[in-house]
């Protein structure tokens, strides 16, 4: 992993992503608040994304390490129509590694190729966000003590999220059973469940967000967001029906845990939020140590 | 002497012909190859009839031979093409193309929101399925199937 970018959840082996969550394990257990001394992390954000970036910036600095950076397109040299490429060539001067962000899909590997420092991806528009489904995989292993056999429900925007998507795509490697509960017009598309089909592992879809959800290990919950509906009378009929009330929990297991990758409008009750099952805010906690574990391993700093 | 009698142009005497090319793609190919900008001799023809395609176009260019890989390119738009190598008037031999593994160049990205399509980048992609062509972007991962297939 050593000097590799991280563009894509596929990058990284089955092993690969273990070592990172091991990783991301210590530095939970113990900080290293100066692994990164010396060392300058460029965080160029194309487009604002305020959790993503603080997200990073806070392991960075619970590292030691230090940042150069813009927060929008607007405050840097884009605004003068440099190029990307441009814009990549000249921070690999003044960085060791690069996070970036950015609206157009594909930007991040291309950025990888012009870059003469690693790259990580923060998102690149509706493509990929890894370290998004590693810090998802963290979580996942820490409050099932496994990643092996679960059986996770996915729901809502199961067409665009990009965030469900890769995460099918790492769970891929630990036989997996999933469960996907959307609106008609945002189901899984079926190229993810060739992949499936292919391994033999199970999938069940549903329209209906009942308490199915009682055989569930983890609940991932997502955004179903307006602008994906060509008719807005179908948004309005749904909008509500996805959303995760307290009094749905009654019959989870014990060991059931919700995740989100915030932010959220309304599909999660605020009523839910103080049940123990509610794992996501812990869960954004969990991406600095995913972050860090990742920085670190790409510096070879391990 | 057969061909000349069948598509009224002048046989060639070294080079090389390159037959059943779908009459909308004449162009393209000689596009792909870049045989808009060689100085040697080009006849080229389309719209005949062709009871395989319907039309049908083909181009000739004389002292010219061209490796593999390069006449594999012009399987995008004309997958069903067949080449003939002319030495002294005499068909030396045949060829037909095949689609390669991977397309550098050559097609556009159908996904708006690639960054190739924003910033000037040579496209690549993995053939997914070479019977109706379909090519996934390396850089965005959006599948451009034949239908939305654009020459650059």
């Amino acid at each position: 992993m050593k000097n590799r970018s991280l563009v894509s959840i596929d990058d990284y082996s089955k092993d690969e992503i273990i070592k990172i969550l091991d990783l991301a394990e210590e530095f939970e257990k113990s900080p290293a608040p100066n692994l990164l001394e010396g060392k300058v992390i460029a965080t160029l954000f194309f487009e604002p994304s305020t959790r993503t970036r603080l997200s990073f910036e806070s392991a960075v600095n619970r590292l030691g390490g230090r940042i150069v950076g813009f927060t929008d397109s607007s405050t840097s040299s884009v605004t003068k129509g440099e190029t990307l490429k441009d814009t990549i060539k000249t921070v690999s001067n003044y960085s060791d590694l690069i996070v970036i962000r950015h609206p157009l899909e594909g930007s991040a590997r291309y950025a990888s190729e012009v870059a003469s420092v690693p790259v990580i991806n923060a998102g690149d528009g509706a493509n990929q966000h890894p370290t998004q489904t590693l810090l998802d995989l963290y979580s996942i292993r820490k409050t099932q003590g496994t990643l092996d056999n679960l059986n996770i429900f996915l729901v809502g925007d199961l067409k665009y999220g990009r965030t469900v998507h890769s995460l099918l795509m790492a769970m891929l490697h630990f036989n997996t059973t999933f469960n996907f509960i959307s609106p008609e017009e945002l189901r899984m598309p079926d190229e993810y469940k060739i992949f499936l089909d292919n391994l033999g592992l199970k999938y069940y879809e549903h329209m209906d967000f009942t308490d199915i959800i009682s055989r569930a290990d983890i609940v991932y919950m997502t955004r179903v967001q307006k602008e994906r509906f060509s008719d807005p009378m179908e948004y309005e009929k749904v909008k509500n029906v996805y959303v995760l009330r307290e009094k749905m929990l009654k019959n989870t297991k014990d060991n059931m845990r919700i995740l989100h990758p915030l932010p959220r409008v309304n599909e999660i009750h605020d009523e839910v939020d103080s049940s123990e099952k509610a794992y996501y805010f812990p869960q954004a906690l969990n991406g600095v140590y995913t972050r860090q574990a990742i920085i670190a391993s790409i510096l070879g700093l391990t | 002497m057969k061909e000349r009698k069948q598509l009224s142009v002048s046989a060639i005497k070294n080079g090389t012909v390159i037959d059943h090319i779908p009459a909308k793609s004449v162009f393209k190919v000689l596009q792909i190859l870049g045989l808009d900008n060689v100085d040697e001799m080009i006849t080229f023809g389309t719209n005949f009839e062709s009871k395989k395609l319907g039309k049908k176009g083909f181009i000739k260019v004389s002292n010219m031979f061209f490796l593999d890989e390069e006449i594999n390119k012009i399987a995008l738009v004309a997958p069903e093409a067949k080449l003939n190598i002319i030495k002294k008037y005499e068909v030396v031999e045949k060829k037909v193309v095949e689609v390669p593994d991977k397309i550098i160049g050559i097609a556009r990205c159908v996904n708006p929101q690639c960054i190739t399509n924003h910033e000037t980048i040579t496209t690549r992609f993995q053939v997914v399925s070479k019977k109706d062509v379909s090519l996934k972007c390396h850089y965005c991962g959006k599948i451009t199937d034949q239908e939305n297939l654009v020459i650059v």
